[in-house]
């Protein structure tokens, strides 16, 4: 996962501290929780100080949108006649109070204005700024030199568009950090569920302590209802674990000597007591929040397209304005100078690039976000796009389909000797060896209740089975071709075999002395959710494929039991990835999921690699996906999630790129010469703050997508 | 054509080719990032209604070390994103937040706020 550099950061961090603590600054590491915090009050006190900006300019938007016209209104109409002195004297004052607005209301534009002109790169803030200061510059000249406009109608002033335009986007501002706020709740609540102490056993006392003095190898006490604080192994004691909040599992997990548990999670009934292995920035935990903010940080491959035209947008509208003004002034109606005016400060104003750049950024952070409470870990923009394009979807069969750990499933025996003593000779051979089927054997006949002997030159013949000798005799458990190479007769025993392998278990002979004795039969038995899950991914139109290094036989056995109809038999560990590309040049899109090493190459071959999370570290790090629960039904809401992520951000690119290209020709009068309609400065602020608080709502509906298939 | 549309249309004009000039023709310089003795190249970058300096020049193959120390509340800026880099970082008004890259080959690596008003390039030669 991430953070491999993790040392080298912190132990720099500590010499920039040292550092800037001497010039009297704060330095907080990217990511910290505490940058969160602190994120969290500026947002609030940013979100206070943009109301207070509104109401007052909404204060004296009102007073100018009355007092701008005060002929309309017909009690006001005899104290202020058109033209009167009293009227301008009244527009003075309005001048005044606008100026203040521009000033307090309006700073934020002023100085990104001024940032944007220094850095060469407009932005929202200087249309705004530019908009409504061309608005009160005009206003302020038609007030104090009323002789430069030869007509009377000219003498208009546009405060009102000033003050309430500049309170109209405020108001939008302060509604964006709001809803901004819920985009980003995901993480919030990962950060929200760290422990704030810990019980721990210091010189033989159990102490509180707070969460960030718990230590490696610390014993810390887990008491019923308690938070578990960091990670590590259960060392006394037993309980039910409510592990919901990790991995989207919502039945508590049994928890017993030598289990793992998971800092966040929360302990039910029993209490237990457990060695710390992980803490601080190690723990799942903090390296799921720490996945989920850099996912966030990533670019949705549509979005590299957007960046390019975001750059042109600003300057382009700014020239329309232009292009807009100088066109009313030379062909517009009287007063032309009055049209040229509006028409260039409507398109300034309606101009929205935040609609377009908050587009793609905004569904991004709600869809990885909603992913991280479905215990589904994306790794960023890229393996959203890709898993939405999905049509293939490779399936490791042992451990993904399967448990991934076999199980003791027939006996059978041959040539007089006993059910028990055959699996007790078989356990004692295989009590030596590694591999995953033999401990299937070595567990069944202990459940058996069987004395399980010693063995004496033990033996792996790679490929072909073990042997050893026990109690004096040779025994040897492997498949045929072991058999035949030591000339041992299995003919009788080969129909059954043929039978277990057809129903997908995997038979193995067992040889006594020389002599056949039976077949010991093993299976992995498939997950509970397997079948519903390829269901689910079939029916989404998805075709399904299993990979497994098994032989054909039993591979299709469990490929019918699970309804996959493509299946990759006998595969060796090393062709997985090289199977994948095969299926990608058959133009499809694949996604390959698996849990163990032996799958990383294929993982990171594949277009959308997703792993289980029960697998070990290498093959989550090959992976574009992480399913932190092992059930392929995450695989099915990962997918579902992606498809979700990417039509909200299709809709929200679409609504930005409409809202632009109707917006702004209007806004230039294109209607005009129709229908005499002329868009409104105000009418367009409205829009303008509309359109991006519209991006965002719509990036907060993902956040109401329901699974069908619950990866839970 | 009367005399003030003939101003209007060359003021216009002149306007235009300025933008054109200003927003997107003219090249910017940037400022080149200091070596520390710990081997870092490091640079501040103020934070306020944009990045400054917005443009940085480092070497390929070193170590970056980016001071954002950001002076507004303006929520745009709130989060600094280097999708290059899949890094991103909050930046509490007031504070100063440290990023560590290491841009191995030589190339541009933009740099934005999340919602991408803001924008900046570190340029690895």
């Amino acid at each position: 996962m991430a953070g491999s550099g993790a040392g080298l950061i912190t132990n720099a961090r500590h010499g920039i501290q040292a550092a800037v603590r001497d010039a009297g600054d704060r330095v907080s590491e990217p990511g910290a929780p505490g940058a969160g915090e602190a994120g969290r009050s500026d947002e609030e006190r940013e979100y206070r100080s943009l109301m207070r900006k509104w109401w007052f300019g909404a204060a004296i938007g009102a007073f100018t949108m009355i007092f701008s016209y005060p002929w309309l209104f017909p009690v006001l109409r005899e104290w202020l006649p058109r033209g009167s002195e009293s009227v301008r004297a009244l527009w003075m004052v309005m001048g005044v109070l606008s100026l203040a607005v521009l000033i307090y209301s309006g700073s934020q534009f002023f100085t990104g204005m001024w940032a944007s002109l220094r850095t060469r790169q407009a932005n929202m803030h200087t249309l705004i700024a530019f908009g409504t200061s061309v608005a009160w510059i005009y206003s302020t000249i038609a007030v104090l030199f009323p002789r430069l406009f030869p007509e009377e109608g000219m003498t208009e002033v546009y405060y009102d568009v000033t003050v309430v335009v500049t309170a109209l986007v405020v108001l939008g501002l302060a509604m964006e950090i709001r809803a901004k706020g819920r985009t980003s709740e995901a993480i919030k609540k990962l950060i929200g569920l760290q422990a704030k102490t810990a019980r721990v056993l210091r010189d033989g006392a159990e102490v509180d302590v707070p969460v960030e003095e718990v230590a490696v190898g610390d014993v810390v006490i887990v008491r019923p209802g308690d938070k578990v604080p960091v990670d590590g192994v259960v060392v006394a004691g037993s309980s039910a674990v409510d592990e919901s909040m990790i991995t989207g599992e919502s039945i508590p997990v049994e928890k017993r000597e030598g289990d793992e548990v998971i800092g966040a999670t929360i302990n039910k009934t029993g209490a237990f007591r457990f060695r710390a292995t992980k803490v601080g920035a190690d723990t799942a935990l903090a390296s799921i929040i720490r996945m989920v903010q850099d996912a966030q940080a990533t670019k949705v491959p549509i979005q590299r397209i957007v960046d390019v035209v975001s750059g042109y947008f600003t300057p382009a509208v700014i020239i329309l304005a232009i292009v807009g003004f100088v066109v009313w002034y030379l062909f517009g109606p009287a007063p032309a100078l009055t049209y040229a005016l509006v028409v260039a400060v409507t398109t300034l104003i309606i101009a929205c690039p935040c609609a377009l750049g908050m587009a793609t950024p905004m569904s991004l952070t709600t869809g990885i976000g909603l992913g991280a409470t479905h215990g589904i870990l994306i790794r960023g923009g890229e393996a959203l796009q890709k898993a939405k394009e999905l049509t293939t979807i490779v399936l490791d069969k042992t451990g993904t389909i399967t448990h991934g750990k076999p199980a003791l499933t027939d006996v059978i025996v041959t040539n007089g000797i006993a059910d028990d003593e055959a699996l007790r000779l078989a356990a004692a051979v295989e009590r030596s060896s590694e591999h995953p089927l033999a401990q299937a054997i070595v567990e069944g006949a202990e459940a058996r209740g069987l004395g399980i002997g010693d063995a004496a030159d033990f033996r792996a013949i790679p490929g072909h089975g073990v042997e050893a000798a026990v109690d004096g005799r040779r025994v040897l458990l492997g498949n045929v071709k072991l058999m035949r190479d030591r000339g041992i007769d299995v003919e009788t025993l080969e129909p059954q075999a043929r039978r277990l392998a057809d129903a997908g278990r995997t038979p193995m002979y067992l040889a006594v002395d020389g002599r056949a004795a039976g077949i010991i039969a093993v299976a992995d038995t498939i997950k509970a959710d397997s079948v519903e899950a390829i269901i689910a991914l079939r029916r989404m139109g998805i075709e399904v494929v299993m990979i497994t290094g098994d032989n054909v036989r039993t591979a299709n056995a469990i490929a019918r039991e699970v309804g996959v109809e493509r299946v990759l038999a006998e595969v060796l560990p090393q062709d997985k990835a090289h199977e994948v590309q095969k299926l990608q040049l058959e133009r499809r899109v694949v996604g390959m999921v698996g849990d163990g090493i032996n799958d990383a190459p294929a993982l990171a071959q594949s277009d959308v690699g997703f792993a289980i999370g029960t697998g070990t570290d290498v093959a989550i790090e090959a992976s574009d996906i992480t399913l932190i629960k092992g059930s392929l039904r995450g695989v099915v809401t990962a997918i579902q999630i992606s498809r979700a992520t990417m039509r909200n951000v299709y809709q929200n690119l679409f609504g930005a790129f409409i809202y632009n290209s109707v917006g702004i020709p209007i806004a230039l009068g294109v209607l005009y010469p129709f229908f005499e309609l002329l868009l409104s400065p105000i009418l367009a602020a409205g829009a303008m703050s509309f359109s991006s608080v519209t991006v965002i709502s719509n990036a907060n509906r993902l956040k109401r997508f329901r699974p069908t298939v619950s990866a839970a | 054509m009367t005399p003030d549309k003939i101003l209007v249309l060359l003021g216009g004009a002149g306007t235009i080719a300025f933008i054109v000039w200003f927003f997107w023709l003219a090249k910017k310089e940037g400022v080149k990032a200091g070596l520390t003795p710990s081997g870092y190249q490091e640079a501040m970058i103020l934070v306020k209604g944009g990045y400054t300096p917005d443009v940085i020049r480092v070497e390929a193959g070193t170590p970056v070390r980016l001071k954002f120390r950001r002076e507004e509340t303006s929520s745009c800026s709130e989060m600094v994103v280097f999708p290059d880099f899949q890094k991103s970082a909050q930046l509490p008004s007031g504070e100063v937040v440290v990023m560590e890259l290491l841009p191995k080959t030589k190339g541009t690596y933009a740099f934005q706020c999340q919602m991408g008003m803001l924008h900046g390039k570190l340029i690895a030669e």
